[in-house]
């Protein structure tokens, strides 16, 4: 007779191992496992390489919108009273909100760039006198364009505005003919998107867009999965500790994050032209982070969810406001303030403006350390309630 | 407690809002002893053994397996306790191969690769190693998770249903093993409904309702039953059935090929409620009670109980 079941001569079992609190061993036979299982899976794999590529298409076209209470800043250089004039007009201006005014041409370089301020008025030193003389001062406005939709009806605004107020201060013999040209000649000068290209402000926006529901789909499922087939019952049943299952679980998503993350850059530089100015590494550092954050929010949800539509149903809860709240639907300060509010505690928010930072401004990790936190934060605190609220029994 | 007892634990109790689905059970099981757990559908014994392994927490009870705390020690007992569950619970994407390499590495099995094969040329899968998991058949799945749960060579097997949907070869094959792992030193716990399997245990307990009714030797737990049986040979015995059960005394009247099986609870009752019929041609005899009638004889003593 062929007998099914082993003999039990000597014990073949490392037992040292087996009280560790966290073993490379289990926690590589979970990731093999799930390796396996992820290329056994090819429609989920092939939908989750062309969802960026199909989202690349969708979002081609930008929604336009039309924000105001654009954050601005002033470089004054003259201090006469029709400098302050134009300071004044900025104020109460619906489109534009004065925020500061900067002392050096570094330090309002430095607010641009980390996207404090979007729009950037100098006013040269001559600009009394020449006002005065007639003889057409030029203001520079520095532009902030890497989101155009956000900028372009603000900037013929501010044009209005600023030559209206002047008008008004300037009247009898100063008085400017009303057929003539403007009294002053205001410059644009659109910084990091001169062309206005909104592909410039999707495309690297779609990464965030395409990582938030994804990540948070295929973790919310793969777990929610063990558990619909009963095959967490047997997982359980093993002396595996949560921390090897679950990161054992992420550590394949991770890769496949960074496959997508690959591909949207791919396309970016090679379909759209889009400028990396940036550091690279710096960035896909910082997926790593927005990675985790959804991966996390991903384990929380599985926690919570009965079955695997559950889990979807909840990415999609997620994955709505992240997408209208963060500024990749429409501009962030075009949006009321309870929507923005909440959009800064979205880690998508964090992420557009580090993506849109690095890839088209080039900022370092100083300029997007302010952006970087909060996502971090988000991370940290999804992953402990995960974690925590993972169960090590069935009940 | 002894380090005799693989099992020994006491009042272990488990409530799903208001049922109880497990009431206060106490086992024990020595080392190298085979116990059936036996009990109607639903009645705990699934519940009873994931408490067992640390899969449910237990609300009440204490207790050692394998002389480890039940309730504490569960990651320890986990490495050394061999679970089979009741619904095949193995990745149907991965093929046999890799479901037994995973087992194997999450309890350090040592020279994994062999023991791997060694399981395959056991089962006798060798040549379909690589075939998924989910394309065996129902048979082949329960032989694949019990050779599974044996490859760390646990000490203690909590095996539920094992051979439902097994071909009586191999239930025959699987219960000689069990004979000799058991002659080893293996102490088993088989949740079963087939009485053939039960009658092979060392040791029976049976669970209704989530309470224990009787535990011991299948002749303990038949003595416990105070049942009579007697068998009935004769013509027409559908009706002489349907006769007898309408009297109290007779509680079962089953029909075992040509002979008709009548027990009850009162011997003395159930003498005089046969008397009228101990005429020719029928032949009667007593006989022992069966597991079987045991079986019945609980369930339908607890529904008058209920009732
Ligand atoms: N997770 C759960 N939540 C709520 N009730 C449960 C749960 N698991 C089991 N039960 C209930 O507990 C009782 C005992 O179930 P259990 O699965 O232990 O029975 P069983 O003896 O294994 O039955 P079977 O012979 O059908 O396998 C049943 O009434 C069942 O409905
Ligand atoms: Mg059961």
């Amino acid at each position: 007779m062929k007998s099914i079941l082993p003999s039990q001569s000597r014990p073949n079992v490392r037992f040292a191992e087996v009280h560790r609190a966290f073993s490379c061993r289990r926690f590589w036979a979970i990731v093999v496992k799930e390796f396996i299982q992820m290329r056994r899976d090819r429609l989920t794999f092939m939908m989750m390489i062309s969802m960026p590529l199909m989202q690349l298409v969708l979002f081609g076209y930008a929604i336009n919108s039309d924000p105001r209470h654009l954050p601005t800043g002033v470089l004054l250089a003259d201090r006469g009273p029709q400098a302050r004039t134009l300071l004044h007009a900025l104020r109460n201006s619906s489109y534009l909100t004065f925020v500061r005014e900067f002392r050096t041409e570094e330090e309002a370089r430095a607010a641009i760039a980390r996207g404090t301020v979007q729009f950037l008025v100098h006013i040269p030193e001559s600009f009394t006198r020449d006002l005065l003389r007639g003889q057409r001062p030029a203001v520079l406005l520095e532009v902030d364009a890497t989101d155009p939709g956000a900028v372009g009806n603000a900037v013929s605004a501010a044009r209005t505005l600023l030559n209206r107020a002047i008008e008004r201060d300037l009247q009898g013999p100063l008085a400017f003919p009303p057929a003539g040209p403007d009294p002053i000649d205001l410059r644009v000068h659109a910084l990091y998107n001169p062309e206005g290209l909104t592909r410039y402000n999707i495309v690297p926006g779609l990464m965030g867009v395409v990582l938030t529901m994804t990540m948070i789909m295929i973790t919310g499922l793969g777990i929610t999965r063990e558990r619909e087939r009963g095959t967490m019952e047997n997982l359980l049943s093993m002396p595996a500790r949560p921390a090897e299952v679950l990161i054992g679980k992420i550590i394949p998503y991770i890769l496949l994050g960074y496959i997508q993350v690959g591909l949207i850059l791919g396309a970016a530089y090679g379909l759209f032209q889009v400028p990396m100015v940036g550091s690279l590494a710096l960035l896909l550092t910082a997926g790593l982070v927005f990675i985790l954050a959804h991966l996390a929010i991903g384990i929380t949800f599985s926690t919570l969810a009965k079955n695997q539509l559950q889990a979807v149903q909840m990415a999609y809860f997620f994955f709505l406001p992240s997408i209208m709240l963060s500024g990749f639907m429409f501009p962030f300060r075009g949006m009321p303030r309870w929507a923005q509010c909440i959009g800064e505690v979205l880690p998508l928010t964090h992420f557009l403006r580090i993506v849109r930072g690095i890839l088209l401004k080039g900022n370092g990790l100083a300029a997007i350390w302010r952006e970087l936190w909060p996502i971090a934060v988000f991370a940290a605190v999804a992953l402990v309630i995960g974690v925590k609220r993972y169960r090590r029994t069935l009940d | 407690m002894s380090d005799d007892f693989a099992i020994d634990v006491q009042g272990m109790t488990k409530r799903f809002g208001s049922l109880t689905a497990v009431d206060h059970v106490d086992l024990a099981v020595r080392a190298g002893e085979i116990c059936g757990f036996l009990g109607p559908n639903g009645s705990g014994k699934t519940t009873f053994i994931r408490m067992l392994c640390g899969l449910l927490r237990a609300e009440e009870g204490r207790g050692t397996c394998l002389g480890y705390d039940v309730i504490r020690a569960s990651e320890t007992i986990k490495q050394h306790v061999g679970y089979m569950t009741q619904r095949f619970s193995f990745w149907e994407d991965l093929s046999i191969a890799e479901n037994l390499d995973f087992v194997a590495r999450m309890y350090f099995v040592k020279e994994r690769r062999r023991a791997v094969r060694e399981t395959l040329e056991r089962l006798g899968l060798a040549e379909r190693r690589n075939q998924l998991a989910g394309q065996l058949s129902g048979g082949w799945k329960q032989r694949l998770a019990l050779a599974a749960c044996m490859i760390h060579q646990p000490k203690l097997l909590l095996l539920d249903e094992p051979t439902a949907g097994v071909d009586p070869k191999a239930r025959r094959e699987f219960w000689e093993e069990i004979h000799r792992l058991a002659a080893q030193g293996l102490t088993f716990l088989i949740a079963t409904h087939y009485m053939d399997e039960a009658e092979r245990c060392h040791r029976l307990a049976f669970i209704l309702r989530g309470r224990l009714l009787a535990q011991g030797s299948v002749a303990d737990v038949v003595g416990q039953a105070r049942l009579t049986t007697w068998s009935v040979a004769g013509p027409d015995l559908l009706t002489l059935a349907a006769r007898l059960q309408r009297d109290p005394a007779v509680e079962q009247a089953v029909a075992f090929g040509n002979l008709l099986h009548v027990s009850g609870p009162d011997a003395a009752a159930l003498e005089r409620a046969l008397a009228p019929f101990h005429t020719p041609p029928y032949k009667w005899r007593q006989v022992e009670s069966g597991l079987e009638d045991v079986f019945i004889h609980f369930m339908s003593r607890a529904e008058g109980e209920s009732s």
